[in-house]
């Protein structure tokens, strides 16, 4: 027994040791954007005008008089305690402002995750099982389109067609003004908190708000998922256990939905946690057309705002749950795969 | 492309595909002819290159096109026109031709594809390549500076770059170049790794040649056709990382026309003159499609699926 687990906590260490490393550089990277800004930090929090006295006394108390070494362990000693320091634009501490924007992210990248894992394997199985002819032509420039689409644009062309023209779904925001806080925030995510409180028209408002800019992120999603399903799909096709399984008289339908999938979907989880980390960079642009409030724009305007403190707390938020992620992936991989627990 | 080629005869078709060719020169042109014909047959890849192609052309020759004043003049008598014979593609807020905007565009797109290749191709050799060739510590040390970096979300570092260097299109080439390296890192030191234990390289040691010497002549020109693959692919998704750079207003400035900058201001007016802002994205659709097409096709023939 003992034997038999080594292999996998060695490789779990492994794991967890290098996300600490690359936690360690996304701090550093970070610092070192904080210090490269062309803003002296004094000055912007003194102003220009004071003597040299006040300026000296504010230089040590931030610590610049410091070794980089320390003050960079002095920066990372904060960031794990959560202290991205405060924003400029809203005057608040930082991490409380990205909790505050976090959930509208998180509401438009899960729906966007949904859609794409639910179009994106079945288009992947389809092209696999009919590897060559037009359905596998079709899925593949299909998700050649995703690939080469700007996501900002497409959210542009999305509103002038299915708001402007045909008026099916609602405009930017995330609500209509008249439902604003009619119901009260439970998990932040509005349509949720909407069923909870049973208000089935701010539901259905707030969806219809959600609908195309996911749907959006969701066919881009869709591209990456479609393509890593057929070619994990054609790997098992290959395989001799899918023609003992149609010799024994199984319907092919079962041995490629049922069996071969089956052994896809360990696989399919990588893919996927990459996914919802790509999702997130996604939203910036995304959320930005349209009026989304949620981190990407939360972003994006704290950068116009030379709001540093607010742009690397989002930038390390983010580059932590990309990271985690990551992790996640690996260690689901290593315990649900029991090849991937074989010493290599 | 194809007429010049083959249009010379059988002779020297007959010549390139000899199996046992006679100099170095002619066995390396006829490798290179016989991916030319792989890579032919594969309809999808020789739209790309048509795209690809026209683009350079376009860029080029954007003088010829339009008039170069047309693009940055502003005629605000005749802002927000719709597409007549003297602006094919209307005019945009400031009476600047969308269409003579567009073509001049292209040089800043292929600009900033050149100048990020330029950048990432020599940095993911400096690293893959010693990693692969050394091993041990050297490869441990290099390829966890590597994961690293390949463990960034993209676009959100480039943003972080661009706002701690200012806005700017220099600065978004070296924030699209510091977090687009890893992957060619990686890819060379997996080359170099297949090719280290050769007998051509043990020949080479023996005759005394130097380790730099080793890498640059025998393992550099081997790594060379997978890294032009990969960057082909990559190509696309450095297009779209610089137009979304643009579209926030943290790549090239007005009133250059950079296509992503030019769909940002077309916004606001998307309503009522739809074309400003849709078709500046067109065209960045139809580059990064033409280079995803082009690098797929290359792949496809580089691996002998034509």
């Amino acid at each position: 027994m003992a034997r038999r687990l080594a292999a996998p906590l060695r490789r779990l260490g492994g794991v967890v040791f290098s996300v600490i490393l690359t936690f360690l550089g996304l701090t550093a990277v970070t610092f070192v954007i904080g210090r490269f800004m062309p803003i002296d930090p004094v000055i912007s929090i003194v102003g220009d005008k004071a003597s040299t006295e006040v300026y000296d006394r504010v230089y040590k108390e931030l610590g610049l008089d410091q070794p980089v070494v320390v003050q960079y362990a002095t920066y990372l000693s904060k960031v794990v305690r959560g202290e991205f320091g405060n924003s400029v634009m809203t005057a608040r501490p930082v991490l409380e402002d990205v909790w505050r924007v976090f959930p509208a992210t998180m509401e438009l990248a899960s729906l966007a995750l949904i859609i794409g894992v639910l179009v994106g394997v079945p288009m992947g199985v389809i092209a696999a099982t009919n590897r060559g002819r037009v359905v596998d032509q079709i899925v593949r420039f299909m998700s050649l389109l995703g690939y080469s689409m700007p996501v900002f644009w497409l959210g542009l062309v999305g509103l002038l067609l299915f708001y402007a023209k045909l008026g099916w779904v609602e405009g930017p925001g995330r609500l209509d003004v008249a439902f604003d806080d009619m119901v009260p925030t439970i998990t932040g995510l509005i349509t949720i908190d909407a069923i909870l409180a049973g208000e089935d028209e701010v539901f259905f408002n707030a969806l219809g708000h959600l609908i195309l800019p996911a749907s959006i992120l969701g066919y881009l999603s869709l591209a990456y998922i479609a393509r890593m399903t057929r070619s994990f799909m054609l790997a098992q096709l290959e395989q001799e256990y899918i023609l003992a399984a149609l010799a024994k008289g199984l319907s092919p339908w079962r041995v490629v939905w049922v069996h071969a999938l089956g052994n896809v979907w360990v696989q399919l989880i990588t893919v996927v946690a990459l996914t919802f980390g790509s999702l997130l960079e996604g939203a910036v642009l995304t959320e930005t057309v349209f009026a989304w409030p949620g981190l990407g724009l939360y972003m994006k305007n704290s950068l116009f705002a030379a709001d540093l403190n607010a742009v690397l707390g989002a930038t390390l938020l983010i580059g932590t749950i990309y990271i985690f992620l990551n992790m996640l992936s690996d260690i689901v991989y290593t315990l649900v795969d029991p090849r991937a627990r074989e010493p290599s | 492309m194809t007429a010049t080629r083959t249009g010379a005869g059988p002779t020297l078709r007959a010549w390139l595909l000899d199996p046992a060719p006679a100099s170095r020169r002619q066995a390396r042109l006829g490798g290179w002819f016989r991916a030319w014909l792989a890579f032919q047959r594969n309809t999808l890849g020789m739209v790309g290159l048509a795209i690809v192609v026209l683009l350079v052309v376009i860029a080029a020759g954007a003088p010829l096109i339009a008039d170069p004043s047309t693009a940055l003049t502003q005629v605000l008598e005749d802002r927000l026109q719709p597409s007549s014979w003297a602006h094919p593609f209307g005019t945009d807020e400031l009476g600047r031709d969308i269409m003579a905007r567009m073509a001049f565009g292209a040089r800043i797109t292929l600009t900033i594809v050149l100048l990020v290749s330029l950048i990432v191709v020599p940095i993911g050799l400096a690293i893959g390549l010693p990693a692969g060739y050394f091993g041990g510590w050297i490869d441990a040390v290099l390829m966890r500076l590597t994961d690293i970096f390949l463990a960034f979300p993209r676009l959100i570092l480039a943003l972080a770059f661009a706002a701690a260097l200012g806005p700017g299109i220099e600065n978004a080439v070296i924030a699209i170049a510091l977090t687009a390296w890893p992957p060619y890192a990686r890819l060379a030191r997996a080359e170099t790794m297949t090719r280290r234990r050769s007998e051509f390289i043990q020949a080479a040691e023996l005759q005394g040649a130097s380790h730099l010497r080793i890498i640059a002549t025998q393992i550099v020109p081997l790594c060379l056709p997978s890294v032009i693959i990969r960057l082909t692919l990559d190509m696309a998704g450095i297009i779209l990382t610089a137009a979304g750079l643009g579209f926030l207003g943290l790549g090239a400035q007005p009133p250059s026309p950079e296509w992503g900058a030019m769909v940002s201001t077309g916004r606001a007016v998307l309503l009522d003159q739809w074309w400003v802002a849709t078709l500046p994205g067109i065209a960045i659709f139809i580059t990064s499609l033409g280079f995803n097409l082009l690098g797929d096709g290359l792949r496809d023939a580089a691996s002998g699926r034509g």
